[in-house]
């Protein structure tokens, strides 16, 4: 495999899985050209004159949307860690005989161990998505026989939008749905909130399966997924637990330092001047997230301010926010409980977005960009401001991107995470995997100071005399050592396992096969 | 060949260390680590360990680690620990030989030295009497991963507790947890404290935490003052035994009192030793002994807040109320800070960090404070100037000690701001750590 060094200084793949692929240019250098994905002209002479699209099962579904071997499969991951139909549909394409699939799903979760076992029998030769739990060891393991390909949720769509993926066939689990296809989140007994994720895969797909345990006579509404792109309709029992969609991940953190961090996150917005009358924020998924979230509605209680926008995944704590009034609008692109399941249902003011929208790069503006700030974790920050979220220090791949590189674009971006865990520090020399550019991360807040990046005068002098812990991040990062002494460099091999995709679908980093 | 371990493993378990020890006659040392973090310091690790091992004296030994990142003066402790156990003695503690799973047929055993870590920025910096003591942290003293943080809350002390967070078993490993965290870990500007065993276990740790420059020692369920001036007595001797310690270097008590005998003898108590810089209680045990019922209202135990505060009063020095238990409740804790400082208490025990800003914020002079006792001071000013001897603000006559308390208050609101910004660093250390041993 050739390795090019791109423009952050990475060594990278030139093609990746029998495409060419860009290296990384530097931030906002590469400008795409060519025309959109175009899926084939349908017509009404091949569909139900009634509109009825049902048939028997996804076996037949698929047999139906000509299946065969090597073709890309794809599937949303609105469920969480809940999902089931994913492992069905492969337990199905198995039982089938097919091989050398290619599985496109918008995220992956612990639930998706199972799928290791196709990966070993051949059934699915690579996964392009996030890579994380037993998924993620494998790959790094070195067994997966094509690359792993990282994306933000943006990029996936942008993937899709710009033909770099060609989806054959999405399988989308539908809460509910009519025999026409549309679909919604909202109703029925695994009502997830939202479908966003699966709009890309819709909207570009040569063949579309939508599958639902509550079917409805048309119109299903509210119309959340248009039937207008869908070839064929199953009902069957099962499709997913919504009550595993609360994951790890979406739980408040208890830990007093990481509670320690999400206050003084706040109290910088605060005192930065970033929390005024009409300002806009993302807090995401992750422990430190949600409970800044919660610190920052009381401190905008207390000043009588309130935001005009909020761009989730959401939670009972930015549902709270909308129900409180202290924001009219919550921008949705995934549920990460039931109360904000509920909400979307019943607050007019909860919409639903999908990353085409909100993320999409190759977009004529997107909604990220708009906000005044996003608050997210990372693995690993390097002196630079460089940041990881996909490996661990040890090299293996432990989380997905989600929307995380989309966000770097918000006005103020703030990575709230603590300096080390337990002894493995956070602020490094250099991150193990590259997933965004340092001048894209303005702020690092941990439980030993806060750290403007220097580019962010602007911060640094909003700051000046608030009394807040602001040090720079070398500072920080000689506390760490002292603490916990100077790590030696994990050793890697130079085998390149899966690729980090940047926004503008360039390739930022390699991800390199770890020994076990 | 039986073993010994020390320290804790287990899916739950983090930034500790588990070691199993088995000493040998001969064939050197035989050491397997499996640590999370053996790919950044898999090999300082392993010098760290053999370097313990021979400050230790140990030459031959089967050792097994499991390590979930401990950091270096933990590895120390647990390495020390072992060997102790090892050797049938529970360290300084006393009280852990039961745990230790002696062997009489362990090869002639080396002798303990003590094996310290370098001092850190904490390590042996001074305090004093009258330090605003708020709010203190309960830190469990054999949990070494709720230390490293601990300063950031902003507690004015912290308190590494040897007595009830640390199971028996467990006394001896705690007590070298709490030593090398103090020798090494930044405590900020927060006051060290350590909740020794209740007497007379608790004599023999003073001689280890002495030499590792603890502030103030807590002396459990004091019921005499007979108790004080023997753990007076031992830190003096502590104290003497290295010569070159700073002069300004003092160690100093506070006796907590949690049986009816105890209130009986708080005023005695509070005035045994110029050590004793404050008095508090504790609650449960008090309740038990008394054979009431805690209530919300508290009824039950106003009579012992009310002796413990008249008591350190009497005494000159000051009057620390108990913890409050339930660390959801803020507001309720609120409350309870309220109460305690109308009866006279000036700070509060934490049990969550959660707590400390609530209870420093409670027990800070309130701005209605400040400006009440602003008015006074000036209007006593004037009187002075006018050579009056009555002072008036409006219509109200003013007595002296509502002046000298006015005067207080303002001593305190600016006491707040200079110690809430001071950085650590403000005593430069010219000293090395004493070995205790």
């Amino acid at each position: 495999m050739d390795l090019v060094k791109n423009a952050a200084g990475r060594l990278v793949p030139t093609e990746v899985n029998g495409r060419p692929a860009v290296p990384f240019q530097g931030v906002g250098k590469y400008r795409p050209a060519g025309r959109k994905a175009c899926p084939p002209v349908p017509t009404c002479l091949d569909y139900p004159d009634d509109g009825n699209k049902l048939v028997p099962d996804l076996r037949t579904g698929l047999e139906k949307a000509g299946i065969r071997s090597g073709m890309t499969i794809s599937t949303h991951h609105h469920f969480r860690d809940g999902d089931t139909l994913s492992l069905q549909l492969f337990d199905l394409c198995a039982e089938m005989g097919l091989k050398d699939l290619v599985w496109y799903p918008s995220a992956a979760f612990p639930c998706h161990a199972p799928i290791t076992k196709h990966l070993d029998s051949g059934v699915i030769h690579h996964i392009e998505g996030s890579l994380n739990g037993p998924l993620g060891d494998y790959c790094t393991q070195g067994k997966m026989r094509g690359l792993g390909v990282l994306r933000s949720h943006g990029g996936r769509a942008q993937a899709i939008q710009d033909g770099e993926v060609h989806i054959d066939i999405a399988v989308i689990a539908a809460p509910t749905a009519d025999q026409f296809g549309n679909a919604n989140a909202v109703h029925g007994k695994s009502a997830c909130g939202v479908l966003g994720y699966a709009d890309a895969d819709l909207t570009y797909a040569d063949r579309t399966i939508v599958v639902t345990d509550n079917l409805v006579p048309f119109p299903a509404i509210p119309i959340q997924l248009s039937g207008t792109h869908v070839d064929m309709v199953v009902r069957q029992d099962n499709i997913g637990d919504p009550k595993k969609i609360v994951s790890g991940t979406t739980q408040i953190t208890r830990s007093p330092d990481r509670l320690y961090i999400a206050e003084l996150t706040a109290k910088f917005i605060r005192d930065s001047g970033i929390m005024r009358d009409g300002f806009s924020f993302q807090a995401g998924a992750g422990g430190i997230s949600l409970a800044f979230a919660l610190y920052l509605a009381d401190m905008m209680k207390q000043a009588g301010v309130k935001a005009s926008w909020l761009h989730g995944g959401s939670t009972r704590y930015l549902v709270k926010m909308l129900e409180d009034g202290i924001t009219p609008v919550l921008i949705d692109g995934q549920a990460f409980d039931l109360d904000a399941v509920r909400s979307i249902g019943v607050n007019r003011g909860h919409i639903d977005t999908s990353p085409l929208v909100s993320y999409n790069f190759h977009a004529k503006g997107n909604y990220i960009n708009l906000l005044d700030a996003a608050v997210l974790s990372a693995t690993e920050v390097d002196a630079n401001f460089n940041a990881n979220v996909v490996t661990h220090s040890d090299g293996r791949l432990r989380h997905g991107i989600g929307g995380w590189q989309n966000c770097m674009h918000a006005r103020c971006t703030i990575l709230a995470i603590p300096a080390m865990r337990d002894r493995m520090p956070v602020i490094v020399d250099e991150v193990t995997t590259l997933c965004a550019p340092g001048e894209l991360v303005d702020v690092i807040v941990t439980e030993l100071g806060i750290a403007i990046n220097p580019l962010r005068q602007d911060l640094l002098d909003a700051l000046k005399g608030k009394g807040l812990p602001v040090r720079t991040i070398e500072d920080i990062k000689a506390e760490v050592e002292r603490t916990c002494g100077v790590p030696s460099r994990p050793k890697h091999s130079d085998k390149v396992v899966a690729v980090v995709k940047w926004i503008d679908g360039t390739v930022l980093d390699s991800v390199y096969q770890v020994p076990t | 060949m039986s073993s010994v371990t020390s320290g804790r493993r287990g899916p739950d378990v983090r930034s500790d260390l588990w070691v199993e020890l088995e000493l040998r006659t001969s064939g050197g040392i035989d050491l397997t680590i499996k640590s999370k973090v053996d790919f950044m310091y898999g090999e300082s690790n392993r010098k760290l360990v053999l370097d313990t091992l021979k400050t230790l004296g140990v030459e031959h030994a089967r050792v097994t680690i499991e390590d979930t990142g401990a950091l270096p003066f933990v590895i120390m402790a647990r390495l020390e620990a072992a060997l102790r156990r090892a050797n049938g003695q529970s360290g300084s503690g006393g009280q852990g030989s039961e745990g230790s799973g002696r062997n009489p047929r362990t090869p002639e055993p080396p002798n303990p030295a003590a094996c310290l870590p370098p001092p850190g920025p904490s390590f042996a910096l001074p305090t004093a009497r009258d330090r605003w003591r708020r709010s203190r942290l309960y830190l469990p003293g054999n949990e070494p991963k709720f230390m490293l943080n601990a300063r950031i809350h902003k507690p004015d002390a912290v308190i590494l507790d040897l007595e009830d967070s640390v199971p028996p078993v467990d006394k001896d490993a705690a007590l070298l947890v709490v030593r090398n965290a103090l020798y090494a870990l930044d405590f900020g500007d927060c006051e060290r404290m350590v909740r020794i065993n209740q007497l007379p276990a608790g004599l023999a740790e003073v001689d280890a935490l002495v030499p590792a420059g603890v502030n103030v020692i807590l002396i459990p369920k004091c019921e005499s003052a007979e108790q004080v001036r023997e753990v007076d007595a031992r830190i003096s001797s502590a104290l003497s035994s290295f010569a070159n310690r700073q002069s300004s270097f003092d160690t100093y008590l506070m006796p907590i009192i949690e049986t009816c005998e105890g209130m009986f003898k708080a005023r005695e108590i509070a005035g045994a030793s110029p050590r004793v810089v404050a008095l508090t209680y504790g609650l449960e045990d008090y309740i038990l002994d008394l054979g009431g019922v805690k209530t919300p209202a508290g009824l039950e135990s106003l009579w012992a807040r009310s002796q413990v505060v008249n008591a350190a009063k009497a005494a000159g020095v000051q009057a620390i109320d108990t913890v409050f238990a339930d660390v959801d409740d803020m507001e309720a804790l609120r409350a309870s800070c309220r109460a305690a400082k109308e009866l006279g208490f000036e700070g509060k025990g934490c049990i969550h960090p959660r707590q400390v800003e609530v209870v420093n914020d409670e027990f800070m002079p309130s701005p209605v404070e400040i400006e009440k006792a602003q008015r006074i001071v000036q209007a006593f000013r004037e009187a002075q100037a006018e050579g009056r001897n009555v002072v008036c603000v409006g219509s109200k006559m003013i007595d002296p000690p509502v002046v000298e308390r006015a005067l207080r208050t303002l001593e305190r609101a600016e006491g707040s701001r200079v110690q809430g910004s001071t950085g650590s660093g403000q005593n430069p250390r010219t000293q090395e750590p004493q070995d205790p041993s």
